[in-house]
């Protein structure tokens, strides 16, 4: 039988299945035995509860669009009708609505846990870029979602971001006519929006497919920030991080039962229950408080173009991220100048998303520019200067040997997370 | 086109009539701190008292209906406060909806409870037109749409009063010390004695905020009772789950040396 | 294939053959760029304003309604327009700035017509990031130069429109429009 996948299933149907596409082994492999550090916390439980956060956010969002309606006329009392007359209605959007702040908690965290033990340092670049490029992603499906219930936070919301590109020179103007289909946000706009943020998630999930396939040809990283040196140092996937991610799992859905029953409305604001008017501005614009360190990043410069550029820049600065960091140890445990900077930074986003909600005015001002400053200063001069000067501690030999024994000795910083080193 | 004229005009007109509710979008004087109020619903499993809602119901037809539209909501949602269907029928039935009638002119009819609550304006024009420029928002989802809430339904509903001296009024604006911007449209709504409870309570102004804003609070959010209710069940499965997952992983995990 | 490489042998790389044969690929290739541009242009240009919203284009308004010190919004190709009744005061203010002291420099008498200087017309939408300026009712705020203020990040603008405080970059814009009458113009 030339061509057929030798498959080592016994059940007859899944081995009939296996040998013409070999899924079954594939999933084995994949998720069943493969090797993982042992040494994990439950910051790597993240990068699974993103993953049930999208099909949570893609289930929900297709019941919902069942009943909503993307008509400039009709999309606010559609979702009061969904929230009021349709059968669990209420339970399905606040998931949805709330889903959405969990998904950036979550994936927040997951970037942080990347940036604290030096996942995206080589071989594990492009990975980390994928990983960029689903935030992009989750932003712009984030963004358009929250125009569809048309209240006045979405119109505005929507008219402020897409401005944004009209910073552009010459075309900038063309461009955001183009967006709008119009002169203005409107119906065409409500309508195309909903058309792609029903698209957009689809696309996500093959980046995360991406994301994920990359992943397992680099293997995890881990706390030490060493590779793997053997199978003593790993567990299989399946049963060992299946139950501990399953164990997030329950929690992180306890914190969002609580949210959706309890303070469905806690992250929205009051304006967006008032429909949208093209004719009254808001007395403030704020976007959804995963927007507003960008959003205070946006408003600290005192110039539209330079503006919008420092905006897209600060995320632009982490595709880059691999090359900034010139330090060969990856992990912040045995980097202790710059963890100190690193919760500095996290002081600093903090600190935008605090200027963010607030009018620019007075001390905000100054504290969004220092915040900003010190963004971009982090990135661009700590990080690759730290990185030749810091004094590393030493690495432990081996995951499975990490406290260090008499007779394992340290070594020197350097040598042990040369980056290319075979499980 | 010639509708667009029209509605330039008359956008113009209202332009400089209108005064009121944009007054809300203009940055605000420093106000006053809401008073933070006891309410049934507040809490993890608080309900609706029942029988203010209803008092508040009798606010709201009587005094608010006559400007403010619940668009979002029908008769048939007072089944939530505790009315029988044969209260809901007759209160439905007591005011007159539009409708097309059988030659196909347009008509009114009594209301049925699966009718929208009756809007006093046809639309915004109509509105602002009769109300010197003002236009009445809608109460559907007024307590989320506003921050505080039920307090703050009531703190303005209790809040008026003579303005301070020295501030300048729009031509007629109130005084409302915690309206943003302290100046507002609508003129003091609820006065002691203005509706005549049914069930015998004493119809204090407070007493009569306090219900409608209760109502209001019913008619935001219909689904707030189930929705706890189902949020407790929710909750307690969850911490049962996540103490079982836990030990599983305590057990599989026994065994390595970590 | 096999032809593929005994023409190449025949020839060689820079052979008469080879020559024809990139020309053609060129030709072909271009050929393709320009049916993928075919397809792509209806479906890129579908997004740009269909014709019932270009319809919408023009919108008379009667200016005598509006008082001395007030202004009106209407409503064009759904952009708020703003006309306003200027004071003599105001339009001596106007046309009194020194050039050298704006931020993007515009003499008063080049946004208005000429012998209406009363009338002030812009679209009210701040050149910043599109959210509509305060100021048109006397009771609004209007910012240090009497003018319109933005409530979203602080521009001010003067009663002729022009940006006298930032983060706004440019005046508010000016719509297309013509007096028909005295007390009349059509905007569009």
């Amino acid at each position: 039988m030339v061509g057929l996948h030798k498959s080592e299933f016994a059940n007859p149907v899944i081995n009939w299945i296996d040998t013409r596409l070999p899924i079954f082994t594939m999933m084995q492999k994949e998720y069943g035995v493969f090797p993982t550090p042992k040494n994990f916390n439950y910051f790597w439980n993240f990068g699974a509860l993103a993953m049930v956060n999208l099909v949570i956010m893609i289930v929900t969002g297709i019941v919902l669009a069942m009943n909503y309606k993307p008509d400039a006329a009709l999309a606010f009392d559609s979702v009061q009708r969904i929230m009021r007359d349709v059968n669990f209605g209420w339970m399905i959007r606040y998931v949805h609505a709330n889903g959405a702040s969990m998904f950036f908690i979550v994936t927040y965290i997951h970037l942080f846990r990347g940036l604290y033990y030096g996942s995206y340092k080589m071989p594990r670049e492009l990975l980390w870029m994928i990983g960029v490029v689903i935030l992009l992603l989750m932003m712009a499906t984030a963004f358009m979602g929250y125009v569809l219930p048309w209240g006045q936070m979405s119109y505005w919301g929507a008219t402020v971001i897409t401005n944004l590109f009209s910073a552009i020179p010459v075309v900038g103007n063309s461009i955001v006519t183009w967006l709008w289909g119009g002169f203005a946000v409107g119906d065409a706009t409500l309508n195309r929006f909903f058309s792609l943020h029903y698209l957009l998630p689809f696309v996500l999930v093959g980046v995360v497919f991406l994301h994920v396939a990359a992943l397992h040809i680099t293997g995890s990283n881990n706390p030490l920030g060493i590779e793997v040196k053997g199978p003593q140092d790993t567990l299989p996937f399946h049963p060992y991080y299946t139950v501990k991610d399953s164990v997030g799992i329950c929690v992180f859905l306890l914190v969002f039962a609580v949210l959706v029953f309890f303070v469905p409305n806690f992250f929205s604001s009051p304006d967006n229950f008032i429909p949208a008017n093209p004719l009254a501005t808001p007395a403030e614009i704020v976007p959804e408080w995963y927007f507003l360190p960008f959003y205070a990043i946006l408003r600290s410069v005192p110039n539209k173009l330079g503006g919008v550029m420092m905006m897209f820049g600060s995320i632009a600065v982490l595709f880059v991220l691999p090359w900034l960091d010139t330090s060969k140890v990856r992990s912040c445990k045995f980097r202790p100048v710059y963890r100190q900077f690193l919760f500095l930074l996290v002081i600093a986003v903090i600190t935008l998303g605090t200027v963010g909600a607030h009018r620019p005015e007075g001390i905000w001002v100054y504290l969004g520019r220092v915040a900003t400053l010190y963004y971009f200063l982090h990135f661009l001069v700590i990080l690759p200067v730290l990185g030749k000067l810091e004094r590393t501690l030493p690495l432990p030999e081996s995951i499975s040997r990490k406290v260090l024994p008499g007779g394992g000795g340290p070594l020197p910083g350097g040598a042990a997370a040369k980056p290319m080193e075979k499980m | 086109m010639r509708s667009l004229v029209l509605a330039s005009h008359v956008l113009a007109a209202l332009g400089l009539a209108s005064m009121g509710l944009l007054a809300a979008g203009t940055p605000a004087r420093a106000q006053e701190a809401l008073p933070h109020q006891e309410w049934s619903f507040n809490g993890p499993f608080g309900p609706f008292d029942r029988a203010a809602a209803q008092r508040g119901y009798q606010v709201y037809k009587e005094v608010c209906s006559n400007c403010h539209s619940l668009k979002a909501a029908y008769y048939r949602d007072l089944a939530g406060i505790g009315l029988s269907a044969e209260q809901i029928k007759a209160t439905a039935a007591s005011v007159t909806v539009p409708d097309i009638g059988p030659d196909g002119a347009p008509a009114e009819r009594p209301a049925l409870p699966s009718d929208h609550f009756r809007s006093p304006f046809p639309n915004e024009l109509a509105a602002r037109a009769a109300l010197n420029g003002a236009l009445p928002p809608d109460l559907s989802v007024i307590e989320l749409a506003r921050e505080g809430g039920a307090d703050y339904v009531d703190a303005l509903l209790t809040g008026y009063s003579d303005p301070p001296a020295g501030m300048k009024m729009g031509d007629g604006m109130n005084y409302n010390k915690y309206f943003p911007g302290n100046q507002i449209a609508m003129p003091r709504p609820l006065q002691d004695g203005q509706v005549t409870y049914a069930d015998g309570t004493p119809a204090s102004t407070a007493q009569e905020a306090h219900d409608v804003a209760t109502f209001l609070a019913y008619i935001a959010q219909p689904e707030m009772e189930a929705r706890k209710r189902m949020g407790v069940k929710v909750v307690l499965f969850l911490i049962f789950l996540t103490g079982i997952t836990y030990a599983v992983k305590r057990k599989v995990w026994s065994d390595v040396d970590h | 294939m096999a032809d593929t490489m005994t023409v190449n042998g025949a020839h060689g790389a820079g052979g008469p053959g080879a020559t024809k044969r990139d020309f053609l690929k060129l030709v072909a290739s271009a050929g393709a760029v320009i049916g993928v541009g075919a397809i792509a242009w209806p479906l890129i240009d579908s997004m740009n304003p269909s014709a019932d919203v270009l319809a919408l284009s023009s919108v008379e308004v009667d200016l005598t309604p509006i008082a001395e010190g007030s202004g009106i919004t209407v409503l064009w190709r759904g952009k708020p327009i703003f006309v306003r009744h200027r004071t003599a005061k105001e339009i001596k203010e106007a046309e009194d700035v020194k050039l050298s002291a704006l931020i993007e420099p515009q003499a008063d008498s080049a946004r208005v017509k000429a012998g209406h200087a009363q009338w002030i017309v812009v679209i009210g939408i701040c050149t910043h990031l599109g959210c509509i300026p305060l100021g048109n009712k006397p009771t609004d705020p209007r910012g240090d130069y009497g003018g319109w203020f933005c409530p979203c990040h602080g521009s001010q603008y003067d009663t002729s429109g022009r940006v006298r405080h930032g983060p706004a970059p440019l005046n508010l814009n000016l719509p297309d429009y013509a007096f028909e009458s005295n007390t009349k113009i059509k905007i569009g």
